[in-house]
């Protein structure tokens, strides 16, 4: 039978043989398309029958509000922020991953742990330290990384809006302005990411493709995790700690 | 693996000393009686409570007031405050070469935190950036002793601070005791774990006070005062 595990300590009070869903984590940079391909996702498993469920960053009931307030004011520490989010990711995973997938459904997580490890690691963080700090967080069935090299990110971004100042990294700052603070911080943000993919086992999907090829590949892959072959996210990380 | 332990070793000019125990220890009056002893005797001391920073207080109190915390977020929001502190307060302070008191300290959160189910190498992982103290002391008193000191009066429990979240009991004065009995159980393994020093709650209020001055004197040399 099929089982969660956590990638290393257990979230007290929680009995994993309860969950009978799936947890389907996307992860890449902005503008690489993730919510338009968690939309069509969504769409193709409710076709084929499937109950599915979203959640993403800072949709916590908990923290998501003091997050946004730190945010603006700059008003926390390195340290503490990592914190913070992990607080946020916590809150998230329990009250929302959890009882989706103890009711059977497919979570669709607009990314995940991973990201969150990735941001802290680019602003200093010990790396074993922070995987360590996320060691509670559910392994997924599958991890799809749409990546996109900075080159190709810099136009979506320009017509998506232009740059945030947060995903620009410009708390530490990067560079002499938002544009190239930008292309250093999101280059180190893919770079992170790569390396976790390695360790992790993402499955990484060229998001520069047509959006329809990528769509396909992802309906096709992730059928094949609920219909239960074996996913390539089997391979173990090394147990942090 | 040492970085994902519990402790930074830094060298600063200043010293930190830490009080622990249970509720209805006494330890606040010790550190207070402490405080006053050491600012007359010319050292610029720095007291440092567990109060939230404003960004984390408005999470914590929120999640507090809808029960939103659960064993694990509890945790990480009580780390992220501390290690707010940590950075704000106590670093600074300790760099500028001042006595900093610390009514509970990282030991109240191992035990704590613990009690309530979280793995307890995972929760120390989570003050890695705590600075080791100088001396911390544990006030050792019998559960009864604490009990009585705090229940006389039958005063309003809050749902946390009685344990009513890990469904000891029903009633909030009986989660308190059995909640408090196995924190209890929880801080004796960190006194030889961390080699904290122990002292006897039950001695008379000044001859604890003299018992402590005596070893905090110890760790005073070269420590700046003011011109006397």
């Amino acid at each position: 039978m099929r089982r969660f595990e956590s990638y290393g300590v257990p979230i007290p009070g929680l009995q994993l043989e309860e969950l009978t869903g799936w947890l389907i984590a996307i992860e890449g940079t902005d503008g690489a398309g993730r919510s338009t391909h968690i939309a069509r996702l969504r769409e193709h498993l409710e076709q084929l029958g499937y109950a599915v469920a979203e959640t993403g960053f800072t949709r916590s009931d908990l923290a998501s509000r003091g997050l946004r307030r730190a945010k603006m004011g700059n008003t926390l520490g390195t340290n503490a922020f990592n914190l913070y989010y992990a607080t946020d990711f916590a809150d998230r995973l329990e009250h929302q991953i959890v009882p989706a997938l103890r009711a059977g459904f497919v979570m669709l997580t607009d990314r995940y742990l991973y990201s969150l490890v990735a941001r802290a690691i680019v602003r200093g963080a010990d790396p074993t330290w922070i995987k360590r700090v996320y060691s509670f967080s559910l392994r997924p069935d599958a991890v799809f990384h749409l990546r996109v090299g900075v080159d190709d990110l810099v136009p979506r971004v320009l017509m998506a809006g232009g740059f945030d100042y947060w995903e620009s990294g410009m708390d530490i700052p990067l560079g002499e302005d938002l544009y190239e603070s930008f292309v250093n911080y999101q280059g180190r943000m893919i770079e992170q990411l790569d390396e976790l993919g390695r360790e992790y086992g993402f499955e990484t999907l060229d998001a520069t493709r047509p959006e329809d090829e990528i769509a396909d590949v992802l309906a096709r892959r992730v059928v094949q995790v609920l219909e239960g072959s074996p996913p390539l996210t089997a391979t173990r990380p090394a147990t942090a700690g | 693996m040492t970085e994902t332990r519990y402790g930074a070793q830094v060298a600063v000019p200043g010293r930190l000393f830490v009080v622990e125990g249970i509720d209805g220890s006494g330890k606040s009056t010790q550190l207070t009686l402490l405080s006053q002893w050491l600012r007359q005797s010319g050292y610029h001391v720095v007291l440092s409570a567990w109060n939230s920073s404003p960004i984390v207080r408005e999470t914590t109190s929120r999640g507090k007031r809808r029960k939103l915390l659960t064993p694990l977020t509890f945790s990480l929001i009580h780390a992220t405050d501390f290690t707010e502190r940590v950075d704000r307060e106590l670093l600074p302070a300790l760099k500028a070469g001042a006595i900093v008191l610390a009514d509970r300290y990282v030991y109240t959160a191992f035990a704590r935190d613990v009690v309530r189910g979280n793995d307890p190498a995972w929760v120390q992982s989570l003050y890695r950036f705590a600075p080791v103290p100088t001396v911390a002391f544990y006030f050792r008193v019998p559960l009864e002793t604490a009990l009585h000191r705090i229940l006389t009066g039958r005063p309003k429990l809050k749902y946390y601070e009685a344990g009513m979240d890990i469904g000891l009991h029903a009633d909030p004065q009986e989660s308190y005791r059995l909640f408090q009995s196995r924190i209890l159980t929880e801080y004796e393994k960190l006194v030889g774990e961390y080699s904290l020093h122990a002292l006897d709650a039950r001695l008379p209020v000044q001859v604890q006070q003299r018992l402590l001055r005596e070893t905090v004197r110890q760790h005073l040399d070269g420590v700046r005062r003011a011109a006397q």
